[in-house]
Protein backbone atom coordinates (compact mmCIF):
# COMPACT_ATOMS: atom_id res chain seq x y z
CA UNK A 1 0.00 0.00 0.00
CA UNK A 2 1.06 3.85 -0.58
CA UNK A 3 0.77 6.02 2.15
CA UNK A 4 0.79 9.81 1.29
CA UNK A 5 1.02 12.99 3.34
CA UNK A 6 -0.68 16.34 2.84
CA UNK A 7 -2.54 15.43 -0.06
CA UNK A 8 -4.67 18.33 -1.61
CA UNK A 9 -8.29 17.24 -2.20
CA UNK A 10 -10.78 19.22 -4.66
CA UNK A 11 -13.52 17.09 -3.22
CA UNK A 12 -13.79 15.27 0.22
CA UNK A 13 -16.45 12.73 0.90
CA UNK A 14 -17.24 11.40 4.15
CA UNK A 15 -18.39 7.64 4.09
CA UNK A 16 -17.40 6.29 8.09
CA UNK A 17 -19.63 3.95 9.71
CA UNK A 18 -20.74 3.06 5.90
CA UNK A 19 -20.36 -0.28 4.88
CA UNK A 20 -19.78 -2.43 1.15
CA UNK A 21 -20.52 -1.79 -1.02
CA UNK A 22 -21.21 2.16 -0.29
CA UNK A 23 -17.11 2.75 -0.21
CA UNK A 24 -17.20 2.01 -4.62
CA UNK A 25 -21.10 3.70 -5.02
CA UNK A 26 -19.59 6.50 -3.55
CA UNK A 27 -16.30 6.37 -5.46
CA UNK A 28 -18.50 6.00 -8.42
CA UNK A 29 -20.72 8.89 -7.65
CA UNK A 30 -18.08 11.51 -6.53
CA UNK A 31 -16.00 10.79 -9.74
CA UNK A 32 -18.47 11.23 -11.60
CA UNK A 33 -19.05 14.65 -10.59
CA UNK A 34 -15.28 15.80 -10.60
CA UNK A 35 -13.55 17.10 -13.27
CA UNK A 36 -10.95 15.63 -15.20
CA UNK A 37 -7.95 15.21 -13.05
CA UNK A 38 -9.26 16.92 -10.04
CA UNK A 39 -8.41 14.68 -6.86
CA UNK A 40 -11.10 12.92 -4.80
CA UNK A 41 -10.66 12.05 -0.75
CA UNK A 42 -12.52 9.15 0.82
CA UNK A 43 -12.79 8.61 4.10
CA UNK A 44 -14.03 5.64 5.35
CA UNK A 45 -13.55 3.15 7.83
CA UNK A 46 -14.54 0.21 5.63
CA UNK A 47 -11.31 -2.53 5.65
CA UNK A 48 -12.55 -3.61 2.77
CA UNK A 49 -11.88 -0.40 0.85
CA UNK A 50 -8.12 -1.42 1.73
CA UNK A 51 -7.87 -3.84 -1.30
CA UNK A 52 -11.46 -1.98 -3.36
CA UNK A 53 -10.02 1.18 -4.11
CA UNK A 54 -7.26 0.45 -5.69
CA UNK A 55 -8.31 -2.41 -7.30
CA UNK A 56 -11.20 0.11 -8.97
CA UNK A 57 -8.86 2.55 -9.87
CA UNK A 58 -6.78 0.06 -11.71
CA UNK A 59 -9.92 -1.26 -13.13
CA UNK A 60 -11.18 2.21 -14.42
CA UNK A 61 -7.85 4.21 -15.08
CA UNK A 62 -7.97 6.77 -12.64
CA UNK A 63 -4.97 7.20 -10.72
CA UNK A 64 -4.82 5.45 -6.82
CA UNK A 65 -2.78 8.26 -5.42
CA UNK A 66 -1.89 6.54 -1.76
CA UNK A 67 -3.67 6.70 1.47
CA UNK A 68 -3.37 7.77 5.36
CA UNK A 69 -4.71 6.27 8.28
CA UNK A 70 -5.96 8.71 11.18
CA UNK A 71 -7.15 6.63 14.51
CA UNK A 72 -10.78 5.85 13.24
CA UNK A 73 -10.76 5.82 9.48
CA UNK A 74 -8.84 6.01 6.54
CA UNK A 75 -8.29 8.39 4.03
CA UNK A 76 -7.98 7.35 0.17
CA UNK A 77 -6.80 9.63 -2.66
CA UNK A 78 -8.19 9.06 -6.56
CA UNK A 79 -7.13 11.25 -9.47
CA UNK A 80 -9.60 11.42 -11.92
CA UNK A 81 -8.48 10.46 -15.18
CA UNK A 82 -8.16 12.73 -17.53
CA UNK A 83 -9.83 11.84 -21.04
CA UNK A 84 -7.48 11.48 -24.01
CA UNK A 85 -8.48 14.04 -26.85
CA UNK B 1 -74.17 5.07 20.03
CA UNK B 2 -72.02 8.31 19.08
CA UNK B 3 -68.30 7.73 18.37
CA UNK B 4 -65.63 10.27 19.81
CA UNK B 5 -61.95 9.40 18.88
CA UNK B 6 -59.77 11.60 21.41
CA UNK B 7 -56.53 9.68 21.22
CA UNK B 8 -55.29 10.81 18.17
CA UNK B 9 -51.65 11.25 20.14
CA UNK B 10 -51.85 7.41 20.17
CA UNK B 11 -52.59 7.13 16.55
CA UNK B 12 -55.01 9.20 13.68
CA UNK B 13 -57.10 7.47 11.19
CA UNK B 14 -55.01 7.14 8.02
CA UNK B 15 -56.37 10.69 5.31
CA UNK B 16 -58.19 9.39 2.26
CA UNK B 17 -56.27 11.30 0.03
CA UNK B 18 -52.96 9.42 1.54
CA UNK B 19 -54.73 6.07 1.10
CA UNK B 20 -55.31 7.32 -2.51
CA UNK B 21 -51.39 8.07 -2.81
CA UNK B 22 -50.12 4.75 -1.75
CA UNK B 23 -52.68 2.81 -3.29
CA UNK B 24 -50.82 2.54 -6.53
CA UNK B 25 -47.51 1.36 -4.78
CA UNK B 26 -49.36 -2.14 -3.36
CA UNK B 27 -50.01 -4.03 -6.54
CA UNK B 28 -49.37 -1.93 -9.56
CA UNK B 29 -45.98 -0.26 -9.16
CA UNK B 30 -44.98 -3.12 -6.40
CA UNK B 31 -40.97 -2.33 -7.83
CA UNK B 32 -38.20 -2.56 -5.50
CA UNK B 33 -36.59 0.54 -5.58
CA UNK B 34 -33.20 -0.71 -6.14
CA UNK B 35 -34.49 -2.38 -9.20
CA UNK B 36 -32.72 -0.95 -12.26
CA UNK B 37 -35.56 -1.27 -14.62
CA UNK B 38 -39.03 0.46 -15.23
CA UNK B 39 -40.66 -1.00 -12.03
CA UNK B 40 -37.69 -0.37 -9.96
CA UNK B 41 -37.38 3.12 -10.80
CA UNK B 42 -41.18 4.33 -10.45
CA UNK B 43 -40.71 3.12 -6.63
CA UNK B 44 -37.43 4.75 -6.54
CA UNK B 45 -39.00 8.54 -7.39
CA UNK B 46 -41.90 7.70 -6.04
CA UNK B 47 -39.57 7.18 -2.29
CA UNK B 48 -37.74 10.89 -3.89
CA UNK B 49 -40.59 12.37 -4.37
CA UNK B 50 -41.92 11.40 -1.14
CA UNK B 51 -38.37 12.54 1.07
CA UNK B 52 -38.80 15.57 -1.08
CA UNK B 53 -42.32 16.24 0.81
CA UNK B 54 -41.23 15.21 4.32
CA UNK B 55 -38.40 17.46 3.88
CA UNK B 56 -40.44 20.63 2.65
CA UNK B 57 -42.53 20.32 6.07
CA UNK B 58 -39.54 20.32 8.25
CA UNK B 59 -37.67 22.91 6.65
CA UNK B 60 -34.43 20.51 5.52
CA UNK B 61 -33.02 19.36 2.65
CA UNK B 62 -34.23 16.34 1.23
CA UNK B 63 -31.18 14.59 1.24
CA UNK B 64 -30.92 15.01 4.57
CA UNK B 65 -33.93 12.56 5.26
CA UNK B 66 -33.56 9.02 6.08
CA UNK B 67 -36.66 7.21 6.61
CA UNK B 68 -37.06 4.90 9.26
CA UNK B 69 -40.13 2.33 10.36
CA UNK B 70 -40.94 4.34 12.95
CA UNK B 71 -40.60 7.55 15.06
CA UNK B 72 -39.39 4.78 18.12
CA UNK B 73 -36.79 4.14 15.48
CA UNK B 74 -35.49 6.83 14.37
CA UNK B 75 -35.53 7.87 18.02
CA UNK B 76 -32.81 4.45 19.04
CA UNK B 77 -31.05 5.59 15.78
CA UNK B 78 -30.07 9.10 16.52
CA UNK B 79 -29.49 8.37 20.44
CA UNK B 80 -27.07 5.12 19.59
CA UNK B 81 -25.99 6.29 15.95
CA UNK B 82 -24.47 9.86 17.42
CA UNK B 83 -23.15 8.66 20.72
CA UNK B 84 -21.31 5.65 19.33
CA UNK B 85 -20.38 7.67 16.20
CA UNK B 86 -18.88 10.55 18.93
CA UNK B 87 -17.42 7.95 21.26
CA UNK B 88 -14.00 8.77 21.25
CA UNK B 89 -14.95 12.50 21.70
CA UNK B 90 -16.70 11.74 25.23
CA UNK B 91 -19.37 9.38 26.58
CA UNK B 92 -21.78 11.60 28.17
CA UNK B 93 -25.31 12.15 26.88
CA UNK B 94 -27.73 14.47 28.20
CA UNK B 95 -31.61 13.80 28.00
CA UNK B 96 -34.39 15.01 29.57
CA UNK B 97 -37.15 13.02 32.78
CA UNK B 98 -40.18 13.92 30.06
CA UNK B 99 -38.50 11.38 27.10
CA UNK B 100 -40.84 8.79 25.45
CA UNK B 101 -39.04 5.16 26.20
CA UNK B 102 -37.81 4.71 22.84
CA UNK B 103 -35.24 7.93 24.14
CA UNK B 104 -35.12 6.93 27.83
CA UNK B 105 -34.44 3.38 27.26
CA UNK B 106 -31.90 4.06 24.36
CA UNK B 107 -30.25 5.89 26.98
CA UNK B 108 -30.52 3.22 29.58
CA UNK B 109 -29.40 1.50 26.61
CA UNK B 110 -26.12 3.52 26.31
CA UNK B 111 -25.06 3.32 29.79
CA UNK B 112 -24.79 -0.64 29.97
CA UNK B 113 -22.40 0.25 27.14
CA UNK B 114 -20.29 2.40 29.62
CA UNK B 115 -21.90 6.10 28.67
CA UNK B 116 -23.15 8.83 31.50
CA UNK B 117 -26.39 9.80 30.90
CA UNK B 118 -28.32 12.67 32.73
CA UNK B 119 -31.68 12.77 32.95
CA UNK B 120 -32.59 16.67 33.12
CA UNK B 121 -35.33 17.21 35.90
CA UNK B 122 -38.62 19.10 34.38
CA UNK B 123 -40.52 21.95 36.43
CA UNK B 124 -44.58 21.84 37.26
CA UNK B 125 -45.24 22.30 33.60
CA UNK B 126 -42.65 19.87 32.04
CA UNK B 127 -40.82 22.24 30.98
CA UNK B 128 -36.89 21.83 30.84
CA UNK B 129 -35.15 24.71 31.98
CA UNK B 130 -32.42 25.32 29.13
CA UNK B 131 -30.20 27.07 32.19
CA UNK B 132 -30.38 23.17 33.34
CA UNK B 133 -28.99 21.82 30.25
CA UNK B 134 -26.42 24.28 29.92
CA UNK B 135 -24.97 23.20 33.97
CA UNK B 136 -25.20 19.65 32.93
CA UNK B 137 -23.01 20.16 29.98
CA UNK B 138 -19.59 18.68 30.43
CA UNK B 139 -16.11 18.32 28.15
CA UNK B 140 -17.47 14.86 27.83
CA UNK B 141 -20.57 15.78 26.64
CA UNK B 142 -21.30 14.70 23.12
CA UNK B 143 -25.22 14.90 22.34
CA UNK B 144 -28.52 16.31 24.28
CA UNK B 145 -31.66 14.87 23.27
CA UNK B 146 -34.56 16.81 24.82
CA UNK B 147 -38.34 16.27 23.17
CA UNK B 148 -40.27 18.66 21.29
CA UNK B 149 -43.23 18.49 22.67
CA UNK B 150 -44.81 15.87 24.72
CA UNK B 151 -47.36 13.59 23.87
CA UNK B 152 -48.61 13.04 27.67
CA UNK B 153 -48.94 16.76 29.03
CA UNK B 154 -48.99 18.68 25.79
CA UNK B 155 -45.80 20.72 26.79
CA UNK B 156 -43.94 22.40 23.85
CA UNK B 157 -39.76 22.43 25.08
CA UNK B 158 -37.65 25.34 24.39
CA UNK B 159 -36.22 23.52 22.07
CA UNK B 160 -34.84 26.95 20.00
CA UNK B 161 -33.28 28.05 23.25
CA UNK B 162 -31.45 24.80 24.33
CA UNK B 163 -30.55 24.35 20.07
CA UNK B 164 -28.36 27.59 20.57
CA UNK B 165 -26.86 26.51 23.83
CA UNK B 166 -25.74 23.22 22.24
CA UNK B 167 -24.77 24.94 19.01
CA UNK B 168 -22.19 27.25 21.40
CA UNK B 169 -20.92 24.03 22.89
CA UNK B 170 -20.24 22.18 19.76
CA UNK B 171 -22.49 19.58 20.68
CA UNK B 172 -25.04 17.38 18.76
CA UNK B 173 -28.52 18.37 19.36
CA UNK B 174 -31.24 16.05 18.73
CA UNK B 175 -35.18 16.77 19.55
CA UNK B 176 -37.92 13.99 19.18
CA UNK B 177 -40.93 15.70 17.32
CA UNK B 178 -42.67 12.96 16.95
CA UNK B 179 -45.58 14.66 18.78
CA UNK B 180 -44.77 18.24 17.17
CA UNK B 181 -44.22 17.62 13.21
CA UNK B 182 -47.60 17.44 10.96
CA UNK B 183 -48.90 19.23 13.88
CA UNK B 184 -47.07 22.28 14.72
CA UNK B 185 -44.25 24.30 12.69
CA UNK B 186 -41.51 22.36 13.26
CA UNK B 187 -38.35 24.43 11.34
CA UNK B 188 -34.76 22.75 11.80
CA UNK B 189 -33.09 25.54 10.84
CA UNK B 190 -34.79 27.66 13.11
CA UNK B 191 -34.79 25.49 15.86
CA UNK B 192 -31.44 25.35 15.47
CA UNK B 193 -31.36 21.25 15.59
CA UNK B 194 -28.70 18.96 14.05
CA UNK B 195 -31.19 15.63 14.22
CA UNK B 196 -35.39 15.63 14.51
CA UNK B 197 -37.27 12.29 14.95
CA UNK B 198 -41.07 11.99 13.63
CA UNK B 199 -43.66 9.45 12.74
CA UNK B 200 -46.29 9.90 9.97
CA UNK B 201 -49.31 8.54 11.27
CA UNK B 202 -48.75 11.49 14.32
CA UNK B 203 -49.96 13.58 11.07
CA UNK B 204 -52.42 11.25 9.12
CA UNK B 205 -49.89 9.01 7.53
CA UNK B 206 -49.77 5.60 7.38
CA UNK B 207 -48.38 3.62 10.87
CA UNK B 208 -44.91 1.79 10.28
CA UNK B 209 -43.20 5.18 8.41
CA UNK B 210 -40.99 7.61 10.35
CA UNK B 211 -38.03 9.30 9.37
CA UNK B 212 -35.09 11.26 11.00
CA UNK B 213 -33.60 14.36 10.10
CA UNK B 214 -29.85 13.98 10.03
CA UNK B 215 -28.05 17.26 9.27
CA UNK B 216 -25.70 17.48 6.20
CA UNK B 217 -22.50 16.25 7.24
CA UNK B 218 -23.11 14.29 10.44
CA UNK B 219 -21.39 10.85 10.52
CA UNK B 220 -24.22 8.71 12.08
CA UNK B 221 -23.36 4.93 12.68
CA UNK B 222 -26.29 2.28 11.25
CA UNK B 223 -28.94 0.58 13.61
CA UNK B 224 -29.46 -1.72 10.36
CA UNK B 225 -26.54 -2.89 8.65
CA UNK B 226 -27.61 -4.58 5.32
CA UNK B 227 -28.16 -2.80 1.34
CA UNK B 228 -27.23 1.09 0.15
CA UNK B 229 -30.83 1.71 1.14
CA UNK B 230 -31.24 5.37 2.45
CA UNK B 231 -27.91 5.80 1.06
CA UNK B 232 -26.39 3.08 3.20
CA UNK B 233 -27.40 4.55 6.46
CA UNK B 234 -30.40 2.18 6.86
CA UNK B 235 -30.52 -1.25 5.27
CA UNK B 236 -33.58 -3.12 3.95
CA UNK B 237 -35.96 -2.73 1.19
CA UNK B 238 -38.12 -0.04 1.54
CA UNK B 239 -41.75 0.61 2.42
CA UNK B 240 -42.78 2.37 -0.68
CA UNK B 241 -46.46 2.57 -0.08
CA UNK B 242 -45.83 3.97 3.55
CA UNK B 243 -43.15 6.00 2.61
CA UNK B 244 -45.20 7.73 0.00
CA UNK B 245 -48.30 7.63 2.21
CA UNK B 246 -45.50 9.95 4.60
CA UNK B 247 -44.93 12.05 1.96
CA UNK B 248 -48.52 13.09 1.14
CA UNK B 249 -49.09 13.10 5.24
CA UNK B 250 -46.46 15.65 5.09
CA UNK B 251 -47.47 18.08 1.61
CA UNK B 252 -51.16 17.88 3.28
CA UNK B 253 -50.06 18.86 6.97
CA UNK B 254 -47.91 21.76 5.44
CA UNK B 255 -50.73 23.05 3.35
CA UNK B 256 -53.26 22.58 6.03
CA UNK B 257 -51.59 23.20 9.28
CA UNK B 258 -52.65 27.01 9.90
CA UNK B 259 -56.37 25.61 9.37
CA UNK B 260 -56.28 22.36 11.63
CA UNK B 261 -53.92 24.39 14.30
CA UNK B 262 -56.80 27.41 14.62
CA UNK B 263 -60.00 24.27 15.03
CA UNK B 264 -58.01 22.17 17.37
CA UNK B 265 -57.14 25.18 19.54
CA UNK B 266 -61.26 26.33 19.61
CA UNK B 267 -61.99 22.74 20.60
CA UNK B 268 -59.43 21.94 23.11
CA UNK B 269 -59.93 24.74 24.93
CA UNK B 270 -63.44 24.69 24.84
CA UNK B 271 -62.49 21.09 26.19
CA UNK B 272 -60.56 22.56 29.10
CA UNK B 273 -62.53 24.96 30.26
CA UNK B 274 -65.31 22.87 29.97
CA UNK B 275 -63.40 19.83 32.06
CA UNK B 276 -61.78 22.16 34.62
CA UNK B 277 -65.29 23.11 35.98
CA UNK B 278 -65.40 20.04 37.25
CA UNK B 279 -64.46 19.67 40.86
CA UNK B 280 -60.41 18.17 41.39
CA UNK B 281 -59.28 17.49 38.52
CA UNK B 282 -56.44 19.68 37.59
CA UNK B 283 -54.72 20.80 34.09
CA UNK B 284 -51.19 18.98 33.47
CA UNK B 285 -48.90 20.61 31.60
CA UNK B 286 -48.10 24.28 30.21
CA UNK B 287 -51.60 25.78 29.98
CA UNK B 288 -50.62 27.90 27.05
CA UNK B 289 -47.49 27.15 25.66
CA UNK B 290 -48.96 23.22 24.52
CA UNK B 291 -49.80 21.41 21.40
CA UNK B 292 -53.21 22.83 19.95
CA UNK B 293 -55.06 19.42 19.94
CA UNK B 294 -53.59 18.34 23.69
CA UNK B 295 -55.72 18.57 26.59
CA UNK B 296 -54.37 16.74 29.56
CA UNK B 297 -55.91 16.28 32.97
CA UNK B 298 -55.36 14.32 36.18
CA UNK B 299 -58.22 13.58 38.38
CA UNK B 300 -58.57 13.36 41.86
CA UNK B 301 -59.36 10.33 44.12
CA UNK B 302 -60.06 7.72 40.51
CA UNK B 303 -57.86 5.51 38.43
CA UNK B 304 -57.20 6.91 34.80
CA UNK B 305 -57.88 3.26 33.37
CA UNK B 306 -61.15 2.74 34.90
CA UNK B 307 -62.36 6.43 33.60
CA UNK B 308 -60.70 5.02 29.84
CA UNK B 309 -63.36 1.82 30.70
CA UNK B 310 -66.27 3.51 31.56
CA UNK B 311 -65.92 6.36 28.69
CA UNK B 312 -65.04 4.16 25.70
CA UNK B 313 -68.36 1.98 27.28
CA UNK B 314 -70.12 5.80 25.73
CA UNK B 315 -68.30 5.79 22.44
CA UNK B 316 -65.63 8.38 24.09
CA UNK B 317 -61.85 7.66 23.29
CA UNK B 318 -59.27 8.20 25.65
CA UNK B 319 -55.66 7.86 26.72
CA UNK B 320 -54.43 7.75 30.45
CA UNK B 321 -50.63 8.50 30.65
CA UNK B 322 -48.35 7.06 27.59
CA UNK B 323 -49.64 3.25 26.14
CA UNK B 324 -47.04 1.86 28.34
CA UNK B 325 -47.37 3.25 31.05
CA UNK B 326 -50.71 2.46 31.33
CA UNK B 327 -50.86 -1.01 30.27
CA UNK B 328 -48.05 -1.68 32.47
CA UNK B 329 -50.40 0.20 35.29
CA UNK B 330 -47.42 2.48 36.68
CA UNK B 331 -47.65 5.64 37.29
CA UNK B 332 -46.47 7.98 34.38
CA UNK B 333 -42.98 8.64 34.95
CA UNK B 334 -43.34 11.95 33.33
CA UNK B 335 -46.07 13.15 35.80
CA UNK B 336 -43.77 12.18 38.49
CA UNK B 337 -40.70 14.19 37.10
CA UNK B 338 -43.43 16.80 37.16
CA UNK B 339 -44.06 16.78 40.91
CA UNK B 340 -47.40 14.89 40.95
CA UNK B 341 -48.27 12.76 43.36
CA UNK B 342 -48.04 8.92 42.81
CA UNK B 343 -51.60 8.82 43.71
CA UNK B 344 -52.54 11.61 41.59
CA UNK B 345 -50.87 10.49 38.55
CA UNK B 346 -52.81 7.33 38.39
CA UNK B 347 -55.99 9.74 37.80
CA UNK B 348 -54.14 10.22 34.38
CA UNK B 349 -56.34 11.39 31.67
CA UNK B 350 -55.33 12.58 28.01
CA UNK B 351 -57.67 14.06 25.23
CA UNK B 352 -56.13 14.37 21.86
CA UNK B 353 -57.93 15.91 19.67
CA UNK B 354 -58.07 15.42 15.50
CA UNK B 355 -59.46 17.27 12.36
CA UNK B 356 -62.66 14.58 12.68
CA UNK B 357 -63.43 16.13 15.89
CA UNK B 358 -66.28 19.11 16.47
CA UNK B 359 -68.25 20.81 19.01
CA UNK B 360 -71.26 18.38 19.11
CA UNK B 361 -68.09 15.76 19.93
CA UNK B 362 -66.73 18.08 22.89
CA UNK B 363 -70.30 18.64 24.23
CA UNK B 364 -71.27 14.97 24.35
CA UNK B 365 -67.97 14.54 26.28
CA UNK B 366 -68.81 17.24 28.43
CA UNK B 367 -72.13 15.75 29.16
CA UNK B 368 -70.98 12.29 30.01
CA UNK B 369 -67.40 12.52 31.71
CA UNK B 370 -68.97 14.45 34.87
CA UNK B 371 -70.77 11.14 35.56
CA UNK B 372 -68.44 9.12 34.58
CA UNK B 373 -66.44 10.92 37.17
CA UNK B 374 -69.35 10.83 39.85
CA UNK B 375 -69.40 6.95 39.48
CA UNK B 376 -66.24 6.15 40.11
CA UNK B 377 -65.85 8.67 42.95
CA UNK B 378 -68.93 7.04 44.11
CA UNK B 379 -67.23 3.67 44.13
CA UNK B 380 -63.70 4.93 45.56
CA UNK B 381 -62.15 4.29 49.02
CA UNK B 382 -60.43 7.52 48.38
CA UNK B 383 -63.43 9.41 47.29
CA UNK B 384 -62.48 11.53 50.37
CA UNK B 385 -58.93 11.80 50.00
CA UNK B 386 -55.74 10.12 49.51
CA UNK B 387 -55.88 8.65 53.27
CA UNK B 388 -51.80 9.28 52.99
CA UNK B 389 -50.65 12.00 55.45
CA UNK B 390 -49.69 14.90 53.26
CA UNK B 391 -50.36 13.78 49.86
CA UNK B 392 -54.07 14.04 50.05
CA UNK B 393 -55.20 16.87 47.78
CA UNK B 394 -51.41 17.89 47.40
CA UNK B 395 -51.00 19.14 44.01
CA UNK B 396 -48.40 20.72 42.25
CA UNK B 397 -49.94 21.04 38.54
CA UNK B 398 -51.93 24.05 37.62
CA UNK B 399 -55.90 24.12 38.27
Amino acid sequence: MKFVENVKADVTTDIVYMMCPMHLLKLEEKIKELDDGQILEIMTDYDGALEDIPGWCEKTGNEFLGMSETEDFYKFYIRKKVKQK
Amino acid sequence: MRKCYFDHAATNPLDKRVFDAMTPYFIENFGNPLSLYDLGTKAKEAIENARTQVAALINSKSSEIIFTASGAEANNFALRGIALARQNEGKHVIVSKMEHHSILNSARFLEKMGFVVTFLPVDKYGIVDPDTVKKSITKETTLISITHASSEVGTIEPIKEIGRIAKGKGIIFHTDAVAAAGNIPVDVKELGVDLLSMAAHQFYGPKGAGALYVREGMRIVPLIYGGIQENGRRAGTENVPAIVGMGKAAELAKNEMVDRIEQAKKLRDKLIKGVSSIENIYLTGHPENRLPAHASFTVEFIEGEAMLLLLAAKGIYAASGSACSSKALKSSPVLLSMGVSSNLAQGSIVFTLGTGNTEEDIDYLLSELPQVIKRLREMSPYAKGWGTKGESGECTVQK
